[in-house]
């Protein structure tokens, strides 16, 4: 087995995709414990339906770059959602479902009209769940994806402070002079990105997942936020580096067996918090 | 000059006001109990006085060198906090965010002022604890400390100790008298509880109808204060 994982990882295109996807992993999992917390992870999956929307619309237009359209667009809803979801009155939640499902409607609708796709069935798939899609990125894609990786986590380690402040409690920072709406809109544009970038490990059905999973793991065993983050980051590298391992060498999809490490190590994650909690008794 | 002084304030949601006409000023070392019934609000004029929604007619201004951002906070518990994975120190440290600028990280400065108030509170034992699972008293404990690292100045308190045990709303009392006397911070507290704002409070803001400021003496002799002290032990002194 030894003997075949090192010939896959000569490979430069599976390289690229351990690269991608732990990059990607840190990211989401970074920001999930924030999005988790202050009940945001419904803004992330409305996103990820928007993506698809804006992946359609880019094929259909045959746009050559298609990060190039889906990024603004995605980014756009993220604000958006962000102002509708404040706003108590014009319902958010119905909001963000409204825009997410209108997406992947309108999306696939699009795709069935005018794509040229021989294979139209499988693109779709292949961009819900994320299934070949990563191990046939470019370089300039492994590029792109990595200079927006570091940029998301520079911003959150430079923020760190300030978005536990807003995370905990939002009046509070802004009582004492913290643009707390500022940093919601970085938290949403961040979100966007991260979302897009996930897109090509995971498809946007399962974005969620490596968004949420390991934050709710880390929150059963540890019970600070510096802990919670630290652990939540290095659980969904790893689990996001097994997946990968897996699906090469058993030829599963990339995206689901990821999100089944991610399951699995939330199972063990809840034992051990649950363990842990009956020992201190 | 006062610390802060309401000019003509009218306050309220989407243009409809709830409190309108609103004058009354706030000196350091003052004690203000701001009673009223449910719905009058109280709430409202807080969020005002910390900006966090504008006034809809008149002013706030701050005063004797209170700068807006030096208004500690202590606010009713919100659902995010109840189940929150933060440790005691964290939550403490970031009452410090304030003092920071543009600066990324707490310096030492900032990491000693946050023990000293913890120490003050009587949490420094709870530092690495997690915040879910203390007890109401001491969770109002760690969320004063916070407020405290805001600021030395003006502290505003709703409904301190609402939830909270007889003993640990009187432990909490008693802390907050002794910043106010003690340290001279300013108080300014949403109470539903009209013994213990009687007891304590140097000033009364009576909201909704009739509307009443002044010292508590004169609220007691009032016209609000006797419609609304009925039945408290101090009314009958």
């Amino acid at each position: 087995m030894m003997e075949m994982l090192r010939l896959y990882v000569s490979y430069p295109f599976v390289r690229y995709a351990l690269i991608v996807g732990v990059l990607i992993a840190l990211c989401s999992s970074l920001l999930g414990v924030t999005l988790v917390l202050k009940r945001f992870s419904f803004i992330g999956d409305g996103l990820s339906h928007v993506a698809f929307g804006a992946i359609a619309i880019a094929s259909v237009l045959n746009v050559s770059n298609e990060m190039m359209l889906v990024l603004p667009v995605t980014v756009a809803c993220a604000i958006l959602l962000l102002k509708t979801g404040q706003n108590a009155k014009s319902q958010g939640d119905a909001a963000i479902a409204m825009l997410s499902v209108g997406a992947l409607a309108l999306g696939y609708l699009l795709l069935n009209i005018f794509s040229a796709s021989a294979n139209l069935t499988g693109d779709v798939c292949s961009t819900l769940f994320g299934s070949t899609s990563i191990l046939t990125l470019t370089q300039g894609e492994v590029w792109l994806c990595a200079v927006l990786s570091v940029m998301v986590i520079a911003i959150f380690l430079l923020f760190y402070n300030r978005i536990f402040a807003v995370t905990f409690d939002e009046n509070f920072a802004k009582a004492t002079g913290l643009h707390a709406d500022a940093y919601n809109l970085m938290i949403a544009v961040i979100t966007a990105v991260i979302i897009v970038l996930a897109m090509n490990l995971v498809g946007s059905l399962l974005i969620s997942a490596l968004v949420i999973f390991p934050a709710l793991s880390a929150m059963r065993v540890f019970k600070n936020f510096k802990a919670v983050t630290l652990c939540a980051a290095v659980l969904s590298v790893c689990c996001a580096l097994l997946g990968l391992l897996v699906s090469i060498l058993a030829g599963t999809p990339v995206g689901s067996t990821i999100v089944a490490v991610d399951i699995a190590a939330f199972a063990l994650f809840a034992v051990l918090g649950f363990v842990l909690k009956r020992m201190q008794r | 000059m006062a610390l802060l002084t309401c000019e003509n304030l009218s306050l309220g949601y989407d243009g409809s006001a709830v409190l309108s006409h609103l004058c009354f000023s706030v000196c350091a070392g003052d004690y203000l109990c701001i009673v009223g019934e449910n719905g009058s609000g109280k709430s409202t004029l807080m969020k005002t006085i910390l900006r966090l929604q504008p006034p809809l007619h008149g002013r706030i201004v701050t005063g004797d060198g209170l700068r807006a951002n030096e208004i500690g906070y202590l606010p009713q518990q919100t659902v995010v906090q109840r189940d929150f994975p933060a440790s005691v120190r964290e939550i403490v440290l970031s009452g410090c965010l304030n003092r920071c600028g543009s600066r990324p990280f707490f310096n030492r400065e900032e990491k000693k002022l946050a023990q000293e108030n913890m120490e003050q509170m009587g949490i420094a034992a709870l530092a690495g604890h997690c915040y879910r699972d203390l007890s109401g008293g001491q969770q109002q404990r760690v969320l004063l400390a916070r407020a405290l690292c805001a600021t030395r100045k003006l502290l505003l308190l709703d409904e301190p100790v609402a939830g909270l045990d007889p003993k640990a709303a009187a432990d909490m009392y008693a802390q907050i008298w002794r910043l106010n006397r003690e340290q001279g911070i300013t108080i300014m507290m949403i109470s539903h509880d009209m013994a213990a704002a009687l007891r304590y409070a140097s000033h009364i803001l009576h909201v909704g109808e009739p509307l009443f400021f002044g010292t508590k003496a004169a609220y007691l002799n009032s016209e609000a204060g006797k419609l609304y002290t009925a039945g408290t032990e101090e009314a009958s002194l």
